[in-house]
């Protein structure tokens, strides 16, 4: 049975020597049932969301904010891989498994011998693919199921690899790059299905996420963002919005024509699981174009935090972030799970640091909203998200008619709107901690000018029909803060600038302490309750990757992935300048090239040896 | 600084300042504005460039070559054609390319795929969204590479011309 095989790995991995572990691991067939224990070993990273609820919390607590400032470089390896580097490596045992950027290669490393490579895969995929990746060639890692290692390619193609060999298993294409579809997200294993989203909100896609039988890679179901009911795998009667049913024809009702064939709602965030309510929770993207008055109408479900049965797809609720979007706010950050008391009576809630700079914390059984904070002051296109429930707006944005640039039309610079595009915050994961009760959010202070044009669909090619224009916000140079947010009361704990957005995924961990990574290449760890810097180190590029630990021969690593790309490394490689600031503050701010270069290392860390 | 130093650079500063009071040879040669078409402005050997008057005010096109750049390229070669951490900056890139060689790696696209980098650039040739404005991000380009146009959207510009609009709504269809 697979749930004891686990349960007697787990324990033979307390007493037997790490040889031996690698051999029980790969031997036994994990199922995902096995996962929901597997993530509670915090010795290993069974998923790239840590765990299940997306806390991005380890139990580990060897490293601590007392000796963090001693922690040293224990071994790198280079990815051979210029490009963004995204996401963090699973640790298995004594393997730790490790993805690049396109071309997308796996690399299976011996935790036993400091790294040495024990297999590695490279797929062989057309090239074309590359450009019609929106923002560099990122990919955000990969997922452990079954004795298998499953990438979703840039091409889109799934394929479930042999842990021990790194041999194809299976393969399966789940989408069509020659329309725009690529994969930049990571899967996630849920029970006996492997779950992937889909890229390409700038090339006029129809977002969907899909589910394929581990064993088979035969698909299960698909559930598109936008479209009519029987694709969007809703229950009219049943699928609630703010409690009530959504109806019939939800999403097409809120198109003009059939402009939702390539309506968006894109799904390359991360995706969170509740075993116990047996529901899986993810954002869909913007609506396409990035010009909102070619699209008239709420455009549901982009911009939508979905909770769906992972068996059937059916979605269970629904909540769209910001309807009509006019600012590309995507809605794919991750959903995490916690379970705190409000008001005396212990609640099972969802928060959300979204990219339109409201924190959102909600009922994750119902979908019922309790709160919408902006957790950056500079949020200025909202003055709040409605919470009058008996308002026929309630859970709307209330969007500043100035900020709108479908009320200010095309061909008119919208200026000042914060945030920018990129969001107050964008995928890099946030951490929570339970022994602190706060959130650790990495974020980006930046505004923007937007002027939306018509645009022209053709597949495949670039659908964006917006010109913008991104600086630091009003009142200071730094483009990131890295902040502390309790997300019952809605509000900052403490915020630390950084100079750049801070675009590197958290972690939060019982030694009480937080890392996280910088645009420049510093990993940081700093005091959970505190905030303070406790330990800084250089890594060779700008990081961009998620912060990660586990515990090998009785001792605990942290690793991060550095490499400097995405966003980032677009929007900032020039450095950003003010437009409206005056002459006399020409020159632009320090540009990130003068930080930091390209190139692919994952660099572990430990304590010296006493 | 002696005084005849002094003047001197005093005069160059002032010849930068008013614009371009001379030019410097680009991919596509001389640069200089001179003749214009409908608002649409022309080198002597009959390429796309722009005109910036002494007030800063820039063509319409330059203009546009601005909203369409950043729509359509700066996804890749970054804001202001100053590149990114994978997209050459097209600034720089402008000083060596001319007009034909742009025109048609824009159309075909280009690949520089090799053991270290994996850089490709899609074809663009049935993007309308690029092709009906490949003047206009030519002659953006062209002035940025030239140093006649600063960072960022340029603050004035000429009225949009009739034939422009003509030929825009004949070309997106």
């Amino acid at each position: 049975m697979r749930r004891s095989s686990w349960g007697l790995w787990l324990t033979a991995a307390t007493f037997l020597s790490s040889a031996l572990i690698v051999t029980a691991a790969t031997a036994q067939t994990a199922g995902s049932d096995d996962l929901v224990k597997a993530q509670a070993n915090a010795a290993n990273v069974v998923m790239p969301t840590i765990t299940y609820d997306n806390q991005r919390y380890s139990t580990l607590d060897q490293i601590t904010a007392d000796n963090v400032g001693k922690l040293q470089a224990a071994w790198t390896f280079s990815t051979g891989v210029l490009r963004g580097h995204e996401g963090a490596p699973l640790v298995i045992g004594d393997v730790m498994y490790l993805h690049t950027p396109f071309p997308n290669i796996v690399y299976a490393l011996d935790l036993n011998n400091d790294g040495k490579i024990l297999w590695k895969y490279q797929p062989t995929q057309d090239a074309t693919v590359v450009p019609v990746m929106c923002c560099d060639t990122v990919n955000r890692g990969l997922a452990y199921g079954d004795g298998k290692i499953f990438l979703h390619q840039a091409d889109t193609t799934l394929v479930a690899l042999d842990a021990k060999t790194g041999k194809p298993v299976w393969s399966t294409k789940t989408g069509n790059p020659g329309k725009g579809e690529t994969g930049t997200s990571a899967p996630v294993v849920v029970k006996d299905k492997v779950l992937v989203g889909v890229s390409g909100g700038e090339f006029g896609v129809q977002g969907w996420l899909a589910a394929y039988g581990i064993n088979d890679g035969k698909q299960v179901w698909r559930a598109y963002s936008v479209g009519p009911d029987s694709e969007l795998l809703v229950d009219p009667e049943k699928t609630t919005l703010n409690g009530k049913p959504i109806g019939a024809d939800s999403s097409l009702k809120t198109w003009q024509g059939d402009q939702w064939k390539i309506g968006g709602g894109a799904t390359w965030g991360w995706y969170s699981y509740d075993p116990k309510l047996n529901l899986i929770y993810y954002g869909s993207g913007n609506p396409s174009t990035w010009n909102p008055k070619q699209r008239p109408g709420d455009n549901r479900w982009s911009m939508t935090i979905f909770a769906r049965d992972p068996d059937t797809g059916i979605a269970k609720w629904v909540y769209q972030m910001t309807p009509h979007d006019q600012w590309d706010y995507d809605g794919v950050n991750e959903m995490i799970l916690v379970d705190q008391p409000i008001n005396g009576e212990t609640r099972h809630l969802l928060v959300h640091f979204d990219r339109n700079g409201f924190g959102y914390t909600l009922d994750r059984a119902t979908g019922e909203l309790l709160v919408a904070e902006k957790f950056d002051p500079a949020v200025n296109w909202a003055t709040k998200v409605d919470m009058d429930k008996s308002s026929p707006t309630f859970g709307r944005p209330q969007v500043v008619a100035k900020y709108s640039t479908e009320h200010n039309g095309e061909d008119t610079n919208s200026e000042g709107i914060c945030p920018a595009a990129l969001g107050t915050k964008d995928e890099q994961p946030a951490a929570f901690s339970p022994d602190t009760g706060l959130f650790y959010v990495p974020t980006n202070h930046v505004c923007m000018d937007y002027e939306p044009f018509r645009v022209s669909y053709t597949a495949g090619q670039p659908y964006v029909g917006a010109t913008l224009s991104m600086y630091p916000a009003p009142g200071g140079t730094n483009m990131g803060n890295f902040i502390a947010w309790d997300a019952r009361a809605g509000k900052i704990v403490w915020s630390l600038p950084e100079q750049f957005s801070v675009w590197s995924g958290a972690l939060a961990t019982k030694g009480g302490v937080v890392f996280y990574g910088t645009l420049e290449g510093y990993l940081k760890a700093v005091d959970a309750k505190t905030g303070k810097e406790l330990y800084k180190f250089k890594t060779p590029s700008g990081i961009i990757g998620n912060v990660m630990t586990y515990e090998h021969g009785g001792k605990q690593y942290v690793a991060v992935l550095s490499g400097v790309g995405g966003w980032a490394g677009i929007g900032l490689a020039a450095g950003l300048t003010d437009p409206h600031a005056g002459l006399g503050a020409a020159g632009g701010y320090a540009a990130l090239s003068n930080f930091t270069a390209l190139g692919g290392t994952l660099t572990v860390f430990a304590l010296p040896s006493s | 600084m002696n005084k005849t130093l002094r003047a001197g650079v005093l005069a160059a500063g002032l010849c930068l300042s008013a614009g371009m009071a001379y030019a410097i040879d680009d991919g596509s040669g001389d640069p200089t504005a001179v003749k214009s078409v409908d608002g649409k402005w022309f080198d002597k050997n009959g390429r796309p460039t722009f005109k910036v008057e002494e007030d800063g005010t820039v063509d319409w096109y330059t203009y546009v070559g601005f909203t369409r750049y950043s729509a359509n390229c700066l996804r890749c070669h970054g804001p202001d054609g100053l590149g990114s951490s994978y997209g050459p900056a097209l600034a720089d890139s402008l000083k060596r390319l001319d007009y034909v060689r742009f025109a048609a790696t824009v159309a075909a696209g280009r690949q520089n795929v090799s053991a270290s980098q994996d850089l490709v650039m899609p074809s663009l040739g049935n993007n309308k969204n690029v092709m009906c404005y490949l003047d206009a991000i030519y002659t953006y380009l062209r002035a940025r590479a030239d140093g006649a146009v600063d960072r960022g959207r340029p603050e004035k510009h000429a009225p949009k011309p009739a034939a422009f609009t003509e030929s825009e709504d004949k070309c997106m269809g």
